[in-house]
């Protein structure tokens, strides 16, 4: 933990990493004061933002790490989570909503994502995949810490 | 809270009532077991009741898919039963709505399937 309303989390490529990002970003979203709804839309987000990390992009691999950091910001609530993969081909996910896609039994991860978020930034690199997941805050509630952006 | 499964039957059709979350890892496997056990059986009128199932994720979404599918191309029926409004909208998000047959009452529901 670096700054008085950023706290980051250094996980391992497991599930139990998956259920302790989704759990720890429905309690962050909560006490900013994020409706119910929206506080359900960024933990799921954030959940299937660490299955693409502990799954595609780690692989499980016990030697990588992922790294969950929750920042809140005067525009809302910024989530960035890091692995340690290959990095990911953004033009090789197809749209999971075409009529050719639709039956498929995998790939909806990051379209959920964009659908819940209000901005999603996506940085793949050969050292791993950087998601950036923003979500705005709707009034004052969730603006009370303002920080540095 | 992980998810449960349990299995009834009405005038032919294999009704599984689940509850929990359909999430990656214990849920998805949970519910794929439980189709191919039903499968094994020679159930092929199968209606998942997911009215106490308060959350589904991607992996959870692809295992529903699968189970539809899975049925299908065995010649049986899968019909998705009780959404719960998250579940719904999830379904609507992802256009996977109009691909399932979806019923808000049990005994419709099983009066739909093909006699």
């Amino acid at each position: 933990m670096s700054h008085e309303n950023r706290v980051s989390y250094t996980l391992d490529s497991t599930l139990e990493t998956v259920n302790s990002a989704e759990a720890t970003a429905s309690q962050l979203a909560s006490e900013a004061g994020f409706a119910d709804e929206d506080v359900m839309k960024i933990a799921m987000a954030v959940r299937e933002a660490a299955v693409n990390a502990v799954l595609h992009g780690n692989a499980y691999d016990p030697g990588k790490k992922v790294k969950i950091e929750f920042e809140q910001t005067n525009r809302g609530l910024v989530i960035t989570i890091r692995d340690q993969g290959k990095g990911i081909d953004l033009n090789a996910i197809p749209d999971p909503t075409s009529p050719e896609n639709l039956l498929k039994t995998s790939g909806r991860g990051i379209f959920l994502i964009r659908s819940f978020m209000d901005e999603v930034e996506i940085n793949p690199s050969q050292a791993g995949t950087e998601i950036k997941l923003i979500k705005h805050v709707h009034g004052s509630a969730a603006g009370g810490k303002e920080a540095s952006q | 809270m992980t998810m449960k499964s349990s299995t009834r039957q009405i005038d032919g059709v294999t009704i599984v009532d689940l509850s929990g979350r359909i999430t990656l890892g214990e849920g998805s496997v949970i519910l794929r077991d439980t189709v191919r056990e039903l499968m094994g059986k020679g159930s092929k009128k199968i209606l998942l009741n997911l009215g106490d199932v308060n959350y589904i994720d991607s992996s959870g979404i692809g295992e529903l898919v699968s189970a539809f599918t899975t049925v299908r191309n065995q010649g049986g029926e899968l019909k998705l039963l009780n959404l719960t409004k998250k579940v719904h909208d999830l379904l609507q998000i992802t256009k996977l709505y109009t691909v399932f047959d979806v019923k808000d009452d049990e005994t419709t529901a099983v009066k739909s399937f093909t006699k």
